[in-house]
């Protein structure tokens, strides 16, 4: 049910979150100290390749990492496996992937 | 029965595959007696019929685990004032096995298991070499000697929350084994070990509660084993990329 690959795959997905993570939430806390709007913030995340990489990156990871550990506890809290367990697990991906591509492209895009 | 002799309240589990219900049973108290020895007194004096598995009764061959109070316990071990509950006792068979008959549960599995996890020796040498020296202090023997304590007796499985919700789960004994072979310098086929334990019930299922290394009669650290598999399999994944 969780082999080598999707093992590894969590965990390089959970190394990558950890510093995203803070980043996120330091980032966060530093905008509002001076009372940015939300138009100033937009101002500063529209147009810039490094904000839309490191939250496009952060998307992925989260997709990856949601999708396997739900597919682990739905495995052993309702005992779906196989063909079924497969296809939840690649569309909780899907969806992830979709809502934060979405809310990535909206922040970032001009 | 005299008066004077305290009655326990034993309930025991009766039944097969097919289900079953508590049998309730007054069992006299004595000094320094053991749940094996509940369990025989009600066999020889109340009921001949009941089933349940014992060799050696002195804790080294495995075969009478049960549930008792809901704990998998080695039943010759356990003292029955160490675990009454008021004046009560309950004894089921081992958890996360088909049962045979009332407290025999069947170990097909759990051995099953041992051997899908490589729980093999893989010789490096035929009967006509020479005797292998092996230093005692070598840090792979030192590691392997951690875990060839284990005596089978299936508790830390029936322990395993992740075995319960999970069963292709190779379980804590037969990764525990696959560890103790892939650190012993005389095994020659590590790869194949690390194989055995990286597909769907492999250690990477293991939540690492720990339920296996509190329960372990013989205080041996499945726990710590499945994580050195862990390490040792997610090294090889990043070395050969599979």
């Amino acid at each position: 049910m969780l082999d080598i690959r999707l093992y590894m795959l969590q965990r390089l997905s959970a190394l990558f979150m950890g510093p995203f993570v803070l980043v996120h939430l330091g980032v966060m806390i530093y905008a509002i100290q001076g009372g940015l709007s939300t138009a100033e913030i937009l101002g500063r995340t529209q147009g810039s390749v490094y904000w839309f990489l490191f939250y496009a990156t952060f998307v992925i990871a989260v997709s990856v990492h949601s999708a396997i550990g739900l597919r682990v506890i739905v495995h052993e809290l309702l005992g779906l496996k196989g063909f079924a367990l497969s296809t939840l697990t690649w569309s909780i991906c899907v969806i992830l992937l979709f809502m934060g591509g979405r809310a990535v492209t909206a922040v970032t895009m001009l | 029965m005299s008066d004077s002799v305290k009655l326990m309240d034993v309930s025991i589990w009766r039944g097969d595959a097919t289900g079953g219900a508590y049998e309730h049973f007054e069992v006299p108290a004595q000094e320094s007696q053991t749940i094996l020895d509940v369990v025989s007194w009600v066999q020889q004096n109340q009921d001949t019929n009941l089933s349940y598995r014992y060799a050696c009764r002195v804790g080294m061959c495995g075969s009478c685990a049960m549930m008792v109070n809901g704990t998998p316990r080695w039943t010759c071990r356990t003292h029955v004032k160490k675990v009454l509950d008021g004046n009560k006792l309950t004894v089921a068979p081992l958890r996360n096995l088909p049962v045979i008959k009332d407290l025999a549960t069947d170990m097909d599995p759990f051995f099953d298991k041992w051997v899908e996890a490589e729980g093999v020796h893989h010789p490096s040498k035929t009967r006509d070499g020479a005797i292998e020296l092996i230093d005692p202090e070598n840090s792979a023997r030192v590691e392997a000697n951690t875990g060839i304590e284990c005596i089978n007796c299936s508790i830390c499985y029936a322990a395993c929350d992740t075995v319960a919700g999970n069963t292709d789960y190779l379980g804590p004994a037969a990764l525990q084994r696959a560890w103790t072979l892939y650190n012993d310098t005389r095994d020659d086929d590590k790869q194949v070990i690390l194989d055995a334990v990286s597909g769907k019930g492999g250690c990477h299922n293991c939540h690492s509660q720990g339920s296996c290394s509190v329960h372990c009669p013989n205080d041996l650290n499945p726990m710590k084993a499945i994580a050195g598999l862990k390490r040792a399999t997610a090294m090889s994944f990043l070395k050969r990329g599979n």
